[in-house]
């Protein structure tokens, strides 16, 4: 057992720190993108690209450098600190679904050009009722000769206006007593005719590029299949416990970079004649942001590690993504709670974590979500 | 980071439920809290302390951790941390933490040669009882402004004063003291020895304190004229607060129990609620009762990771502080939530006792749920807790 990083995890988490401070700050860049409508810098992806992080999780055949999910967790980590915006989580986990059910022209047609920066992939799950359940999807794919058809709307789709490619989940058989069968997964070019791509508001709460796609009579050839047909769900229960770490792992980096403000300004913050970090109640709450700071970082990486062990781990992922997503949250309140009205304003940083706050929460699952899954693992009946 | 048990891991839980399985009755409904057994009958007690003794003897468990040198077995982190939710789970009674986890680290950093060889052997022997003598009636939180006198003689220290709260005095055979050897220091924590006293000794007198639970767990003591011999010093005379202090984290760091003993209480509250689902009873607020569960049984992953984390840390020669401090306080405050989950799920069925044959789950809900306001107490307030975190953890200046 052992509760420390290796050196080449410092290492890793030292240089993306130290890259995005400079390429990607908060104070000029990450709000810069919140108002563009592309909403990320093709610069910066380009240059992720050249520092090896698209690769981190693929094989070296690829161009990647086969590591481990761990590492992309600490890199993620790191990018929830800086509040790096883009496609980057929708294409790693894309590529995930391609290296796991991808046949081998797949994986070369797309996982190279991932991970050299050349495309961008976005994942289309979650319809209307905005569920992150097997019985949630409904868009259907009628097989046509060689091609599927695809007719339905799904929502909630990140960067869909800047992706090459969409990987989709769709409905090819009903049985309503097992929705579980019969979801198959299918990559599609993003102009495909027939997709309507609509914005879901230059508004939304993180300022995160989010779309309704409305699917008619779209036509997909049926080497387009990613994995085998009817039996797609394993596979997307799976991306979304790695989406559900991926976000934990934002939100830990978010949550420390709260904490570090919070801690720094009531040290230096003077009011009665002395800094209000002397005030015990003021302590308490930095103390118990603490408390739930570390409990996020060990219950993520745990479930990070069990990943890359290949375990079965529903309950350590929706522990995970349950405790981290109510600890962000109260750390951010308890954080706009010390730096009192000036935390509040447009110009100080804590407004974008607490809004990033609650999008990553709901992203894989929000607390309940994954609190209902647990009753099952801890063996309610 | 690596979470992984290893094959020896398991075969070692095992082997320790085995152990287990085979010395604890059936029906043993001793207090859960290690170290501080209820008695409820002298029987009971004499059964705890065989069962100690037993330990040791057989496995040398309690001080497996202890450099080899000193009869341990060097074992990992891990190791500790199954053996101790292992015991809290299956509510095994231990009658000595403070000898294998406090006094023994102790001596072992600061002790003289004599008296690591006067008193490790016993302990590790599963032979002594300790006590802890370092809270007196105007000394709790504010423990530095204790008045307990040690005065010195030629050969001795004569010491006068009182404690309070003592778990166990009145079955120790030693005390681990804090006292005050210069009343002139000119801060209050520089003039405090740390002493150990043979509770036998001439003018020691207890009195019970009975708590809430109906329990006999802590006393006063009361010191008249006690001499002790000058050897009995641990450390340097009038530096003893620091010593105190480490003696204290070695006891806060010692949370992985509750995580078995919490871990036990979830699971026989969800197999109470299935049982009723099973024989077709309706459940009040269902909904809420699952969700309490299910937060508990998160909040619980959450201690366990915090806990073996201390213990990682101490196995590394490293001494966490505020890490200790976070899980106790948290750990404290999950129980308090566990027990008031578990006698809401119990409805009018909470508040029968041990002695009523309709009592749910034997009764012990109760008994532990009246333990509760001592939980964010004892071992340090919660209050205290967070301060330390605070200047530890977080390098804010002193809110007192």
């Amino acid at each position: 057992m052992d509760f420390e990083f290796s050196e080449d995890q410092k290492i890793l988490r030292n240089s993306v720190r130290e890259f995005l401070s400079i390429e990607c700050p908060t104070s000029t860049l990450v709000r810069e993108m919140e108002l563009d409508p592309q909403g990320y810098s093709p610069g910066l992806w380009k240059k992720m690209a050249d520092m090896g992080w698209l690769g981190i999780v693929f094989p070296e055949e690829y161009g990647g450098t086969g590591q481990k999910y761990m590492d992309l967790t600490v890199l993620l980590e790191e990018m929830g600190r800086s509040c790096v915006p883009g496609p980057f989580l929708s294409t790693m986990l894309c590529g995930l679904l391609i290296l796991w059910a991808g046949n081998q022209q797949q994986k070369q047609t797309f996982l190279s050009d991932l991970i050299h920066g050349n495309s961008v992939l976005a994942l289309a799950l979650l319809e209307t009722d905005g569920r992150y359940s097997a019985d949630a999807i409904s868009l259907k794919a009628h097989p046509d000769s060689d091609n599927y058809i695809l007719n339905g709307t799904k929502m909630f789709v990140s960067d869909a206006h800047i992706a090459n490619h969409i990987i989709c989940a769709a409905r090819t058989a009903n049985d309503q007593a097992y929705p579980e069968q019969g979801i198959t997964l299918f990559i599609l070019h993003a102009g495909s005719p027939g997709l309507i791509c609509s914005s879901l508001g230059s508004d939304t709460i993180a300022r995160d590029k989010i779309f309704r796609m409305d699917f008619i009579d779209v036509q997909i050839a049926k080497n387009h299949i990613l994995g085998e047909l009817h039996l797609g769900w394993p596979l997307v229960q799976r991306l979304i416990e790695h989406g559900a770490i991926a976000e934990c792992a934002r939100m830990l980096g978010g949550a420390k970079r709260v904490l570090e403000m919070s801690t720094a300004y009531a040290k230096e913050r003077m009011q009665f004649g002395r800094p209000i970090g002397a005030f015990q109640i003021i302590q308490h709450h930095l103390v118990d942001m603490l408390t739930l700071l570390e409990g996020s970082h060990y219950i993520t990486y745990q479930a990070a590690w069990k990943l890359d062990e290949d375990m079965l781990c529903a309950r350590e992922v929706s522990m995970a993504k349950a405790w981290v997503s109510d600890a962000y949250n109260e750390i951010c309140i308890n954080g706009h709670q010390i730096h009192g009205g000036i935390g509040f304003t447009q110009d100080h940083d804590m407004g974008l974590y607490f809004r990033r706050a609650k999008a990553q929460e709901i992203n894989y699952g929000d607390a309940d979500f994954h609190r209902d899954i647990l009753a099952g693992e801890i063996g309610l009946i | 980071m690596d979470f992984k048990f290893t094959a020896e891991d398991e075969t070692f839980r095992q082997e320790v439920r085995a152990f287990i399985d085979k010395e604890l009755p059936p029906d043993w409904t001793g207090s859960p809290w290690v170290g501080e057994p209820e008695k409820e009958t002298e029987e009971s007690w004499q059964f705890a302390r065989e069962f100690t003794h037993k330990m040791q003897a057989e496995k040398g468990w309690l001080t497996m951790h202890w450099p080899k040198e000193y009869g341990g077995h060097g074992a990992s982190a891990v190791k500790q941390c199954i053996l101790y939710e292992e015991i809290g789970f299956s509510r095994a009674p231990l009658v000595d933490i403070y000898g294998p986890n406090m006094v023994g680290p102790t001596l072992i950093y600061f002790g003289t040669e004599e008296q690591k060889k006067e008193h490790l052997p016993r302990i590790k022997g599963g032979q002594v009882i300790w006590t802890q003598g370092f809270s007196e009636p105007d000394a709790g939180s504010d423990l530095v402004s204790l008045k307990t006198s040690a005065t010195e003689e030629a050969d001795h220290f004569v010491i006068n004063g009182q404690k309070t709260w003592s778990s166990i005095a009145h079955y120790a055979d030693w005390m681990f003291i804090l006292v005050r050897t210069d009343p002139h220091a000119a801060k209050k924590h520089e003039g405090l020895s740390l002493l150990y006293l043979d509770m036998k000794t001439q003018g020691i007198t207890y009195t019970p304190l009975i708590n809430i639970a109906r329990g006999h767990t802590f006393n006063e003591v009361f010191f008249e004229n006690v001499r002790v011999p000058k050897n009995n010093l641990i450390g340097e005379k009038n530096k003893g607060w620091l010593l105190a202090m480490a003696t204290l984290n070695f006891e806060r760091a010692f949370g992985i129990g509750r995580v078995g003993q919490i871990n036990r209480w979830i699971k026989e509250l969800v197999g109470y609620v299935n049982e009723k689902k099973q024989r077709g009873e309706l459940i009040p607020a269902e909904a809420l009762v699952r969700e309490h569960l299910v937060q508990l049984s998160i909040d619980s992953e959450v201690l366990r990771l915090l806990a073996y984390r201390v213990i990682y840390e101490q196995s590394k020669g490293r001494i966490p502080s505020y890490e200790a401090s976070i899980q106790f306080a948290f750990g404290a405050e999950l129980m308090k939530r566990l027990f008031k989950t578990g006698m809401q799920i119990l409805g009018p069925y909470s508040q029968l006792g041990m002695e009523s044959k309709w009592a749910k789950l034997k009764g012990l809900m109760q008994r532990d749920y009246l333990y509760t306001p001592a939980l964010t107490l004892a071992g340090g307030t919660t209050e205290i807790h967070k301060n330390i975190i605070a200047s530890r953890g977080l390098g804010l200046p002193r809110s007192h």
